[in-house]
C-alpha cells in the first residue's frame, strides 16, 4: 500500500470511529426537519425552497467534522512523524481531503434522499440537487480541511472555525443552490478551486503550526 | 553511511536564543546524552536533529532514516497497540514480525490488543519506544524515554539501546536519568 492510500485509510477509519462521521449526517436531517416545522406544511411553498434548504443543511453539516480533522494529529505528534518519514505536507493534506471526502460528500449524497421525500421535492429537483451536492461537496471538504489546518494549533480556534468557513463557501451555496447549467459549471469551477488550493493552504498551515 | 552532524548551530524559540555555536558529530555506534535544566533546549536540539525545526543558524547533516521518541505517544487512540503501531510500521516498509519483535522487547506483547487509550503513562512511553525500535531507523532520537518507567522498563530500554548501538545505529538521548549504557554527554 502506497503512503498515500495509508493515509486515506487510517484517516477514515478514524472519522467512523464512534460514529463520528454520522453526526454531520442526522445533523443534515435534522435541519431537513426543522424547516417544515418553520414554514409550515405548505406542499408547494416546501418543494420550492427545498433545494436552497438542503444546501444550507449540507454547508453547516460541513462545519461539525472540521474541529477533529487536524488538531487531534497535531497535538499527538502525529504530524510531526509524518513529517520525519519525509511525507510532505501537502501529500498529507491531499491525503486527508480525499479521507474527508469520503466520509463526508457520499453519505450526505444518500442522506438528501430521505431528506427529499420530507421536504416534498419533485424528482427533478432531487437529482439537480444530487448533481450539485456530487460537485458541490468536494469544494466544501476542502474548505473544511483548510480552515482545519488553519486553527489548528490556534487555542480556541474551534470558535473560529464557523466563522472563517461560512464566508468563503458561500460561492458554492449560491452555485449549488441555483438553477441552471451555467451555475452547476460555476459550482464545479468553484470546487476545483478550493479542492487545488487546499492541499498548499493546509500544507503551508501545518508546516507554519510546528515551529 | 549513518551520521548526525552538527555544525556551529544556533536554536532560538520565539526570539529566544537557546544555544548557539553547538557543533556535534555521531557516528554509527555513537550515542549522546543531552543533559541539562528544564527549558535549555533539549527538546529543540532534538526536534533540530528531526528536521522539525530550522537552524536560526550553522548547518545539519543526517545521513539515515530518523526514529524519534517525543513526548507525545502518536499512536491513534482507538486503536489496538499492535494496529496503532502497524500504521508506523507500514509507511516505514516494515512487516508485522517487526512490531512484534519490539513489544516483546518492551514487555508490552500481553497489551498487543488493548487499545491504546487505556495504556497507562508508562505503558504508552514504552510504546512510544516499541515505535522508535519497529521502525528499523538507525538514527533514534529519544527525549526523555526514561521518564514515567519502572526499573524492569528502564532495563529493558538499556538492551534496546545496547542493541542498537551494537547493531550499527546512532543515538541521541535527552534525559535528566541516567540510561544505563555509556553515552558521551553534552550539557546544555
Amino acid at each position: 500500500m502506497t503512503p498515500f492510500a495509508l493515509l486515506v485509510r487510517r484517516d477514515l477509519a478514524r472519522a467512523f470511529a464512534h460514529g463520528g462521521a454520522w453526526l454531520p449526517l442526522i445533523f443534515y436531517l435534522l435541519i431537513a426537519t426543522l424547516f417544515p416545522f418553520a414554514i409550515g406544511p405548505d406542499a408547494a411553498l416546501l418543494a420550492k425552497v427545498g433545494g436552497g434548504v438542503l444546501w444550507t443543511a449540507a454547508l453547516l453539516a460541513a462545519l461539525l467534522p472540521v474541529e477533529r480533522l487536524v488538531r487531534h494529529d497535531v497535538s499527538a505528534g502525529v504530524l510531526d512523524q509524518l513529517a520525519i518519514r519525509g511525507q510532505s505536507e501537502e501529500a498529507v493534506a491531499g491525503a486527508k481531503l480525499a479521507a474527508h471526502w469520503l466520509s463526508f460528500g457520499p453519505p450526505l449524497m444518500a442522506a438528501t434522499l430521505p431528506a427529499a421525500a420530507l421536504l416534498n421535492l419533485s424528482a427533478a429537483t432531487l437529482t439537480r440537487l444530487e448533481l450539485s451536492l456530487l460537485l458541490g461537496t468536494p469544494g466544501l471538504a476542502a474548505l473544511g480541511l483548510a480552515v482545519a489546518a488553519l486553527t489548528a494549533s490556534l487555542r480556541g480556534g474551534g470558535a473560529l472555525i464557523g466563522l472563517l468557513m461560512l464566508p468563503l463557501a458561500v460561492p458554492l451555496l449560491i452555485f449549488g443552490a441555483s438553477p441552471g447549467t451555467a451555475a452547476l459549471k460555476l459550482l464545479a469551477a468553484t470546487s476545483l478551486l478550493f479542492v487545488a488550493g487546499t492541499p498548499f493552504v493546509a500544507g503551508a498551515a501545518m508546516r507554519a503550526g510546528r515551529t | 553511511m549513518t551520521h548526525l552532524v552538527f555544525e556551529q548551530v544556533s536554536c532560538e524559540r520565539g526570539d529566544r536564543l537557546l544555544f548557539e555555536d553547538l557543533s556535534l558529530k555521531l557516528l554509527r555506534g555513537d550515542a549522546m546524552l543531552v543533559t541539562g535544566a528544564n527549558g535549555v533546549g533539549k527538546s529543540s536540539l532534538l526536534r533540530l536533529a528531526a528536521g522539525l525545526l530550522a537552524p536560526a543558524a550553522g548547518r545539519i547533516i543526517r545521513e539515515g532514516r530518523i526514529a524519534l521518541a517525543a513526548e507525545t505517544v502518536a499512536l491513534d487512540e482507538d486503536l489496538s497497540l499492535f494496529a496503532a503501531l502497524a500504521f508506523w510500521a507500514r509507511l516505514d516498509g516494515r512487516n508485522d514480525e517487526a512490531i512484534a519483535a519490539a513489544l516483546a522487547a518492551m514487555g508490552l506483547s500481553a497489551l498487543a490488543e488493548v487499545p491504546v487509550r487505556l495504556l497507562s503513562t508508562g505503558q504508552r512511553r514504552r510504546a512510544t519506544i516499541a515505535r522508535v525500535m519497529a521502525s528499523g531507523a538507525p538514527i533514534w532520537l529519544l527525549d526523555e524515554p526514561a521518564s514515567g518507567l519502572d526499573a524492569p522498563s528502564i532495563d529493558a530500554l538499556t538492551a534496546a539501546m545496547a542493541g542498537h548501538l551494537a547493531g550499527g545505529g546512532l543515538i541521541l538521548a535527552a534525559s535528566h536519568q541516567p540510561l544505563g549504557i555509556a553515552m558521551r554527554e553534552l550539557a546544555l
